[in-house]
């Protein structure tokens, strides 16, 4: 288990026990986490699982590929350095205690 | 009226949907959710891609665990289907003889393919279960899911025949550009194409065809569209016409009852459509959360599809059917290219290939019915974005 910490816009956070495998959306979605969206169930094909990781983040995550790119550009909340699509982002042990920031909208 | 009891009839993408959107809306009342398979609710779309594959399993489809329907007072009828309507006392009975009363009715009953006598067909987890790709496999039908079948087979080693009775694949919803670059990539994969071709039988080991051609199969996999399950509807005396008809607010005839998703004939422009797709059935499923709370919001979504095959991705944003004027950007010989269709000079959809920024954007530009002509698409250099 990975511990994952997302950040609402109100600034509450949800704390989740992520398996190792799933995707840092779909962690989300298995806790009811609202604030991300998924629309395409995780393909890398809708940008509606926006999310920006921690500033002070040091995890390594893997490298972002052109169809993220492209999308991290069209978001409905403003691209940021540290944005990402959540679903391009699988958990790994080496994760445990990442924290992401939820965007204001996803549409 | 708000907070009333809810029943919901089918527990797919839209009947699950309609549920969280009512608790997400403030809905405080009784909310029931009924299916007929037996499992917690689960998306269907895998089952003809990452699922078939082997890649996910069982777990990775519910789109919630059973947690959520409890901690949200939801009641789960997962495996007593309700058997009949009595709209004079609003109260549906399910199959156990035991009764639900309620205020507002949604039918997101959805839809069951066109069987063909011998051949597998994929709705359920069930269905992809027992349609493992093996060996020769015939897939009848060149739609989304006969197309999507054929990819997982041909990656799992299979040899593919697809038989189409149309002198095209996916002539109900992709243009010709789009549709005719999906089958080359199928082609380089080594699946073999019969269009114009109708099947007569499937026998065991065999698929016959109307002009006598027998073609072995070992798996045949039919996907030559979808039956609406109208049945309750019709029974109930509703109005129903190849769906369950509604009207801008997703009502029925009936205005305590509503129809959602695959089940629902809804108003699209000027013409009366029906749609099987997650966004319709997730967009109808708000909206109509969104009435029963008190909304006078019509429904006004802009329609999108997607299909994976390979790595392809094939998004589509609007409803590109009965277009007569197209024009491609990018370089279909890359594999990532745009179609934008109209109907001589109005816009009707953008079908895109490994573009998916093209996607987002148009779905934008759709919904902000932006006037985008045919030639400001063709200026070399246009870009979306801006147009957006």
């Amino acid at each position: 288990m990975a511990k994952i910490t997302y950040v609402h816009p109100d600034g509450t956070s949800s704390v989740v026990d992520v398996e190792p495998g799933n995707s840092i959306m779909r962690g989300a979605k298995l806790a009811n986490v609202e604030g991300i969206l998924a629309q395409c169930g995780g393909g890398a094909t809708c940008g509606t699982c926006h999310i920006y990781v921690d500033k002070d983040n040091t995890k390594p995550l893997p490298a972002m590929h052109d169809l993220e790119d492209g999308l991290l550009c069209v978001t409905a909340s403003p691209r940021q350095d540290n944005s990402r699509l959540s679903c391009q982002i699988p958990v790994t042990e080496e994760l445990d205690g990442l924290v992401v920031h939820l965007p204001e909208k996803q549409l | 009226m708000a907070d009333a009891p809810v029943v919901i009839i089918g527990a797919g993408q839209a009947g699950c949907q309609a549920a969280v959107s009512l608790r997400e809306l403030g809905h405080r009342g009784p909310i029931t959710l009924i299916g007929d398979e037996g499992v917690l609710p689960y998306q269907r779309p895998p089952l003809t891609k990452a699922y078939l594959q082997g890649d996910i399993g069982i777990g990775d489809l519910v789109f919630r665990p059973e947690t959520y329907y409890t901690e949200h007072d939801i009641s789960l009828v997962l495996d007593d289907p309700v058997v009949s309507v009595d709209r004079v006392a609003r109260r549906v009975v399910l199959r156990s003889g035991h009764a639900v009363d309620y205020e507002n009715l949604v039918l997101a009953t959805g839809s069951r393919p066109r069987p063909i006598p011998g051949a597998h067909t994929i709705r359920t987890i069930g269905d992809a279960d027992f349609a493992r790709p093996e060996g020769r496999v015939v897939a009848v039908g060149a739609g989304f899911i006969g197309l999507e079948y054929a990819a997982v087979a041909s990656e799992a080693g299979c040899d593919v025949t697809v038989v189409e009775a149309q002198p095209r694949a996916l002539s109900r919803v992709l243009s010709e550009e789009t549709a005719g670059h999906v089958v080359q990539v199928h082609r380089r994969r080594g699946v073999k194409f019969l269009f114009n071709a109708c099947v007569s039988e499937v026998r065991p080991g065999e698929v016959v065809l109307a002009d006598g051609t027998v073609l072995p199969a070992d798996l045949v996999v039919a996907g030559i569209g979808v039956v609406p399950n109208v049945e309750l509807a019709v029974d109930a005396g509703l109005a129903v016409d190849d769906g369950v008809v509604v009207d801008a607010w997703l009502r029925t005839s009936d205005p305590a009852v509503f129809a959602i998703g695959d089940c629902a004939r809804f108003h699209h422009g000027a013409r009366q459509i029906r749609l099987e797709s997650v966004q319709n059935a997730v967009d109808q499923a708000s909206c109509v959360a969104a009435v029963i709370q008190g909304s006078a919001e019509p429904y006004a979504q802009v329609p999108w599809f997607w299909s994976d095959q390979y790595a392809m991705k094939v998004q589509i944003a609007g409803v590109t059917d009965g277009h007569d004027n197209v024009v491609v950007t990018g370089d279909p010989l890359t594999g990532a290219f745009s179609v934008f269709c109209f109907a001589s000079d109005r816009l009707l959809g953008v079908e895109s290939v490994n573009k998916p920024v093209d996607h987002v954007l148009a779905r934008r530009l759709l919904a902000a019915n932006c006037p985008i002509r045919p030639e400001m698409v063709a200026v070399p250099g246009f870009d979306l974005r801006t147009a957006a």
